[in-house]
């Protein structure tokens, strides 16, 4: 039986309990018997009890009986692989898998015949198994709770509590999931630290993964570097130059906003540059390289600078324009959370409107002001479209705007773009460097909510 | 001759007015908020202005320094004056002018800074000070007209919000007198307090009468009586009826205003 058939069954036999439960209390109802609920909680709660049970241990068996199957296919393998390890076992595993999926390649080894052979047995065995003991379950949960249906029964409040399961559950696949990201990544970066020792990478200013193939190939050349130190110089100044186009312009605007405009312009004026927010990035990105990089480097050159054609200044002048509504907008829900008693207060003792802005409204403001603008620092950071279209890709150790210089994410997308082998330290160092980025991002929101969180505490 | 077209019952005026008004419409749009309204505020006397939710005696009060600016729609007819002086006047800063005629408002709002600087932020927006010497006498001394100086005398540092509700209400009273005005307007300032907060605030208007004019809204009934000289009831926008507290509590001329102190209604 396929999964989707069980599956199909195990809905079938859930709404089966379903109008059990709600005919028998239905009927019993039209008799003179008075229930605790209404009958269709009675019909959700055998029906709930049937599908949901059955449904999880469907998911895990699903999930584990192949792990199973993979641990146990090693006993077939040749004893020289099991020693070899590493790549080895794992093309010995796909040769295997290939056969279980009727593939073949030329003429398979005797042991990966057999092998192949045994897994079906075994994968046949464990449908049946699944099938029975699934469908099995959905039946005896089904009646357990159909038996329980009485008048007494609570079965209101059990739903109640079967739906708080339920949102439970939503909940924990978006943290399991960041926490499955993190961890996918993280065993890649170990693999990276076992070819290249942290300490080269994480003070390395060298960065130049390229010649690891002409090392191997023996033509010679350079021997391949991976400091990540050029990368993140070049992701801190793009990030600087685009928060400090950013914090001014987003927060005059969001103070114009807040404090400023009149009800009919703000209602027109803040939808508008909610759209700033609205233009992909890759749009940006053609921008900068296309328009801005080369208006400042004819400027810079009519004042006689060097001006590289892709120069950090294009990429973070054109990011900071596009971070501009996360500050103004977030900022604006934060001086309109400043209470009204405040500015009565300031215009009480005779402040002007932009006393009252800059001494009052502002400082009160502050600390959700900070968290704004550190979620902009960490979307620039992570922002990789404009900065692979417009600040090209030498890992220069730069601090001079008007250099090309790289970013990290530019780098991960250049490591990581057309064929790779995933053994090398070139492809790997992609994940170390993602490692970084995702401590450095998570470390940013996590200061941002800190600040967030400590500005709640102050005014409620 | 004032007297002749004047609805008000008893005496609006005195003999040594700070602040006059006369004739003072208030409109809110197409609201009329406040209806004619003629009155003098005396030096140095504390008045109440009571009467039942809506009847304009708020938006009366924040007419008197210009507050109701910050208010779009609102607008004001009619002439009041601070020491003879029309504050409507186009010539008129508001920002001199809010000097003078201080708030304290309904919930103590004092700024989320420390109690230093929420008492001296007026005086340096004003520039009063010359030294930092000065700025701190000036601190003590509206800490000390407010009671609340050997309270918090060793937390000037701490944070403004971090007091009780009465002693934020306080030290928003102090804020008010740092910036020395003449006279003080009070937006309810005991309804969000306890009563014994409510009872140290009423000490201190007490003090605070022989330096300041003290205009005070109130719902409370009995504070009215224990703090006020005069007592003016609005209702509906009309002020109604003006007199001595004592007057007015015990033998009121306005059949409304006796339906209102007997609780006939409010």
């Amino acid at each position: 039986m396929t999964l989707s058939t069980l599956l199909i069954l195990l809905v079938a036999i859930g709404v089966a309990f379903y109008f059990a439960g709600n005919m028998t209390v239905k009927t019993a109802r039209s008799k003179g018997k008075v229930f605790h609920s209404l009958p269709n909680y009675y019909g959700l709660w055998a029906g709930s009890l049937a599908f949901f049970p059955a449904v999880v241990v469907l998911i895990l068996w699903s999930i584990i009986d192949i792990q199973l199957f993979q641990s146990w296919v090693r006993d077939f393998y040749p004893p020289e692989i099991l020693a070899a390890g590493g790549s080895q076992a794992i093309v010995a595993l796909a040769k295997v898998e290939n056969i279980v999926a009727g593939i073949r390649f030329g003429e398979p080894e005797a042991w990966v015949l057999q092998a192949g052979e045994a897994w079906i047995g075994w994968a046949a065995t464990s449908t049946m198994l699944k099938s029975a003991v699934v469908l099995g379950l959905a039946t005896v949960c089904g009646l357990i709770a159909y038996r329980q249906i009485d008048t007494d029964f609570r079965a209101r409040n059990g739903v109640e509590k079967l739906i708080s399961y339920g949102l439970i559950a939503a909940s924990t696949i978006a943290i399991l999931t960041t926490i499955g990201i993190v961890l996918s990544v993280l065993f890649e970066t170990i693999r990276f630290f076992q070819l290249v020792p942290p300490t080269d990478f994480i003070f390395g200013t060298e960065w130049n993964p390229q010649f690891e193939g002409a090392e191997r190939a023996g033509s010679g050349g350079g021997e391949a570097k991976y400091g990540m130190l050029p990368m993140f110089a070049g992701t801190l100044l793009i990030s600087a130059i685009a928060i400090i186009v950013a914090v001014p312009v987003g927060l005059a605007s969001a103070v114009y906003l807040a404090e400023y405009a009149s009800p009919k312009v703000r209602s027109t004026v803040k939808p508008l540059l909610e759209i700033l927010a609205g233009v992909p990035t890759v749009v940006y990105g053609f921008f900068a390289a296309l328009t801005v990089a080369p208006a400042i480097k004819g400027f810079g050159e009519s004042l006689g600078l060097t001006v590289a054609s892709e120069s950090a200044l294009a990429a973070g002048l054109v990011m900071g324009v596009m971070i501009i509504p996360f500050v103004s907008s977030l900022s604006d829900d934060v001086i309109n959370a400043v209470p009204q008693s405040l500015r009565d207060a300031a215009y009480g003792l005779g402040s002007t409107k932009s006393e009252t802005t800059r001494q009052v409204v502002l400082p009160a403001a502050l600390p959700g002001i900070v968290a704004a603008v550190i979620l902009a620092v960490s979307r620039a950071v992570g922002e990789t479209m404009i900065v692979v279209m417009a600040a090209g890709l030498a890992a220069n150790l730069s601090f001079n705007p008007l250099d090309a210089v790289t970013t990290v994410t530019s780098q991960i997308v250049t490591i990581l773009v057309g064929d790779q082998e995933f053994e090398s330290a070139k492809t790997l160092s992609a994940f170390a460097l993602s490692t970084m980025l995702i401590i450095l991002t998570l470390g940013l929101n996590f200061f941002a909510l800190q600040i967030v969180k400590k500005y709640r505490e102050q005014y409620d | 001759m004032e007297n002749s077209n004047i609805k008000t019952t008893g005496n609006v005026f005195v003999d040594n007015p700070r602040m006059t008004a006369r004739n003072v419409d208030v409109y809110y749009g197409d609201k009329h908020a406040i209806k004619d309204v003629t009155i003098d505020i005396g030096e140095q006397e504390v008045i109440a202005f009571i009467g039942p939710s809506g009847c304009g005696k708020s938006t009366f009060l924040r007419t008197l320094n210009r507050m109701n600016d910050t208010i779009d729609i609102c607008r004001v007819e009619g002439t009041i004056s601070l020491d003879g002086e029309d504050i409507y006047a186009p010539s008129v800063d508001v920002v001199p002018l809010r000097a003078r005629v201080g708030m304290v408002f309904q919930k103590p709002n004092p700024f989320p800074k420390s109690i230093y600087d929420n008492i001296a932020y007026g005086p340096r927006i004003h520039g009063l000070t010359k030294s930092k010497s000065e700025l701190d006498d000036i601190v003590e001394s509206a800490l000390e007209k407010a009671g609340l100086w050997n309270e918090v005398k060793d937390r000037l540092d701490q944070p403004g919000t971090g007091l009780s509700g009465g002693q934020q209400q306080r030290l928003c009273i102090a804020r008010a007198i740092a910036v020395s005005p003449e006279v003080i307007l009070m937006d309810e300032p005991c309804s969000a307090l306890d009563p014994i907060a409510t009872a140290k605030v009423e000490e201190l208007i007490e003090e605070l009468k022989s330096q300041y004019t003290i205009v005070i809204v109130t719902h409370s009934m009995q504070q009215a009586a224990r703090v006020s000289d005069r007592t003016a009831y609005f209702h509906l926008g009309d002020l109604i009826e003006v007199g001595n507290t004592e007057q007015i509590f015990t033998n009121p001329s306005h059949q409304l205003t006796q339906d209102y102190i007997t609780g006939r209604f409010g």
